[in-house]
């Protein structure tokens, strides 16, 4: 137990270390490729804590990341870069609050209903969004610039470059990984998991399942709005795309494809996904059709994401 | 605001009702009986417009292109059922949602193939292009209740249908007990391709005669599809009645809402999603969940 | 505090639109006893437990744990109260360790489990409470195996195991010796006997033997009532519950 414990440590040092070497090394193209990646990773990690862990597979993902991306236009002064410090805070409390919010009726429900209840709360923020004016309506709105880091009106660090705003995300992705794995491993992750096994029997050892599903809900939504305040900043831009249905869904097919209740599966998830869009739109202007079918058979073929290749190589070697 | 303003909307809710039910249904169906979440349902009610938009085009008259288009994408169905969604039965919920969410690309991207991005419109048949006068300055276009009378008698139909033929029977008991169904000695893979093609059938239906009423434009499948989930959560999962009960409660909603408050008509379906969800969290016709 | 019953309940009735599943129990359950509820198939002795443990309400009537009433109540707030309840089908969690389902019994002894950041396995007084119960429902040895490779009986062991865990102080036990073998339903009665005690036991169970040789009393229900009440020798003899079990029991299969 111990020794493969201490392997992981080093392959994720390891894997950490090389990601912070890739804008030394790699041009501006690939930082923005790899920035993107980074961000949807944390999104679909966020993700994977109510999929994989506690056995909620919400398809209104996306609502949350979202909404943090506008708390952070709105929080944004019209013509100075804004104070990471205090926006970005602000805008993932944003977020929780809506999970809260929303996340006390859908938590009510479960399986298939969940699955479309979260989808449409997703989609009425969505039109919250598309129908206000002030929000910029169907266009979306352009942010001034790249926060920065401020003490007492005074700019100590400054992210418009684009290798700095990577090194950020960075650091963003390894502490929500830090944190989120601290919570699966915490006597509340021990709960939620059992919760997604058999919340009956979770009941009748005494947990009262609806606060801890309520709790994760609201957590996963904190680190979706992460997610979104930084990919808000990543384009300088939000539209109402950003808490769409299909960004939902996308988030859905990272944390499957990679793994689900593996956060780093869904790292890997994001990966796959966003290199293949690059791949597959360099080829043609109908990549979507090639990522459908991609994912089409990857589903049938590889049941278990690309977590479960390892096993599914160990097996077939062994056969 | 005079009583005609009232019947007006009354009019279209309804006839927004019918079209949404269409959906639903099938929809619902899918889920009682297969137990599967098919996100790309809403595809069939796309190709259905797409369809009449190009075959109307093409041999001048709506209702030559409605047989054609039918069983076109009946065969769709028929041929995704068989190569994809047959592997996937015993699988869990997610593995539903990304399959059929690959679905939504690749029928989606072949619309943008086929007929682009622009919005279309299909004008009503000839024999069906009228108005009727309510007031001196106001009328109701005679299509609109045509969709709503022809919704009436498919939705009659399927009542008529699922109550005394032995298909009706297997599909009563597929909602009620998956196993059962086998214990009858019905055949669960030829229910299952059976149901699915109806359900995409019905959609086809909807998305055909919707048509003239609806702008034809990218997304549209979506647009019903993430509705008619509205309707189902709220009528409950596995019910027609329920689907029925909730189509009409959101087509009139939405109508009104509309109508009467502009400003929340995108949320407004939603909100009465989930007023009523803090009520009763498995539907009006739902069975409580364990 | 003896003959002070833990659990008393008045009148205790569940219907199911016109069945009526429980009809009208008043019963006292005791500290550091066995008490056996034994009747035919669809006599409503599950369904009786369910009513005990929260998850089902009943129609009309009380239960009360110790003077409080708790009809009604939430499952996880009477199994807070100290109610542990098995099922009749193994519910363990198949992917976790023996130690980790123990372990998932035990926390749920802490205030809270809203604690998101230490880890759980650093909570020693979770770990030994956890420890114990795997020694006392006799699984030491397979501790660090999944729940999902042990046998049929060591299930049911692992699925007490997890409800000690809880320190309950009354157990609800639903055919705790249903699908067993001779030797596995052997030593699950020696654990049950080592546990009455210092705990309130409610036992359901179909096989007879087992019943009349550990049960200290039992009660007789047939068609949702509770026909007669009395010490196993008392059961055994009564004319009353022989006419009426016997002939509920005849034509159905034996248990």
């Amino acid at each position: 137990m111990k020794p493969r414990l201490d392997g992981r440590r080093a392959a994720l040092a390891a894997a950490l270390l090389a990601l912070a070497l890739v804008p030394a090394v790699a041009d501006e193209f690939y930082v923005v490729l790899f920035t993107k990646i980074l961000v949807l990773g944390i999104f679909a990690m966020s993700l994977d804590l109510l999929v994989g862990y506690t056995g909620l597979p919400s398809l209104g993902h996306a609502a949350y990341f979202g909404a943090a991306a506008y708390a952070a236009m709105v929080l944004a002064p019209e013509s100075a870069p804004a104070n990471l410090l205090l926006t970005l805070p602000a805008s993932v409390l944003v977020a929780a609050l809506l999970a809260l919010a929303t996340g006390a009726l859908a938590v009510r429900t479960a399986g298939m209903y969940f699955i479309m209840v979260t989808l449409a709360f997703g989609q009425m923020a969505y039109f919250a969004v598309h129908d206000s004016p002030y929000l910029g309506g169907s266009d979306g709105k352009l942010l001034f610039a790249r926060p920065v880091v401020a003490f007492g009106g005074a700019a100590i660090l400054d992210f418009a470059e684009p290798q700095v705003y990577y090194l950020l995300v960075l650091a963003c992705l390894a502490g929500s990984y830090g944190i989120l794995r601290a919570v699966v491993q915490s006597p509340f992750g021990r709960v939620i998991q059992g919760i997604r096994v058999n919340e009956a029997r979770m009941q009748a050892l005494g947990y009262a399942t609806y606060r801890y599903k309520l709790a994760s809900f609201a957590i996963g939504g904190a680190f979706a709005g992460l997610a979104g305040y930084l990919a808000a900043y990543q384009a300088e831009y939000v539209n109402p795309k950003l808490l769409g249905w299909q960004e939902s869904g996308l988030a859905l097919v990272m944390v499957i494809l990679g793994g689900v209740g593996t956060l780093h599966g869904a790292v890997l998830g994001s990966a796959a996904i966003v290199l293949l869009q690059e791949f597959f739109s360099e080829l043609t202007s109908h990549w979507m059709l090639l990522l459908g079918l991609f994912i089409v058979g990857s589903v049938i073929w590889l049941p278990h994401g690309i977590v479960g290749i390892r096993a599914w190589a160990r097996r077939a070697r062994t056969r | 605001m005079d009583i005609s303003f009232y019947v007006i909307q009354a009019l279209n809710g309804i006839q927004y009702g019918f079209l949404l039910f269409l959906v639903a249904s099938g929809l619902t169906l899918v889920f009682g009986v297969m137990g599967i979440i098919n996100l790309a349902h809403g595809s069939f009610f796309m190709m259905g417009a797409y369809l009449a938009l190009w075959l109307a085009r093409h041999t001048g008259s709506l209702f030559s292109a409605l047989p054609i288009a039918l069983l076109f994408a009946t065969a769709v169905a028929f041929l995704a059922e068989r190569l994809a969604f047959r592997h996937l039965y015993r699988r869990r919920h997610l593995d539903h949602v990304l399959l059929t969410y690959g679905f939504i690309l690749i029928f989606n991207e072949l619309q943008r193939i086929l007929w682009g991005n622009d919005v279309h419109s299909v004008p009503a048949p000839d024999l069906l292009a009228g108005s009727i006068p309510l007031t001196a300055t106001q009328s109701y276009p005679v299509y609109r209740i045509f969709i709503s009378i022809v919704c009436l008698g498919v939705a009659f139909g399927l009542a008529v249908a699922i109550r005394s033929t032995r298909f009706g029977m297997a599909i009563r008991a597929g909602v009620v007990n998956r196993e059962m169904v086998e214990a009858l000695g019905i055949d669960t893979n030829k229910l299952f391709a059976a149901v699915f093609c109806l359900g995409a059938g019905l959609a086809a239906f909807a998305g055909m005669i919707a048509a003239p009423v609806e702008a034809v434009y990218p997304g549209i499948g979506e647009t019903f599809l993430i509705v008619s989930f509205v309707v189902v959560v709220i009528g409950g999962i596995g019910s027609l009645r329920g689907a029925f009960v909730g189509a009409m409660a959101i087509g009139l909603a939405d109508a009104f809402g509309k109508a009467l408050m502009p400003q929340f008509a995108g949320i407004g379906i939603y909100a009465v999603m989930a007023a009523l969800l803090l009520w009763r969290p498995q539907g009006l016709f739902g069975e409580k969940q364990a | 505090m003896t003959g002070e019953p833990v659990i008393r309940t008045d009148g205790l009735t569940r219907r199911f639109g016109a069945l009526t599943a429980v009809d009208a129990v008043s019963l006292e359950f005791t500290a550091g006893r066995i008490h056996a509820v034994i009747g035919p198939n669809g006599a409503g002795k599950t369904t009786f437990l369910n009513l005990l443990s929260g998850n089902l309400r009943p129609t009309t009537g009380s239960v009360r744990l110790r003077g409080r009433e708790i009809a009604g109540a939430p499952v996880h707030a009477i199994a807070r109260l100290g109610v542990g309840r098995s099922y009749q089908r193994t519910n363990v969690f198949p992917e976790f360790t023996c130690f980790e389902n123990c372990r998932l019994g035990a926390q749920a002894r802490l205030s809270s489990s809203m604690r998101f950041f230490k880890p759980a396995d650093a909570y020693a007084g979770v770990n030994a409470d956890a420890e114990r119960a795997l020694s006392l429902c006799r699984l030491s040895h397979r501790r660090d195996d999944a729940a999902d490779v042990l046998s049929h009986g060591e299930r049911r062991q692992l699925e007490l195991g997890m409800m000690l865990a809880t320190s309950p102080s009354v157990l609800l036990l639903d055919e705790p010796l249903a699908g067993m073998g001779a030797a596995e339903a052997g030593l699950m009665l020696d654990l049950i006997k080592g546990l009455a005690s210092d705990h309130t036991i409610v036992l359901v169970e179909h096989d007879m033997d087992a019943v009349f040789s550990t049960a200290d009393v039992i009660t007789v229900m047939v068609g949702g009532r509770a026909l007669e009440t009395g010490t196993p020798a008392a059961i055994q003899v009564s004319p009353a519950v022989r006419e009426a079990y016997l002939g509920a029991a005849k034509g159905a299969p034996a248990p």
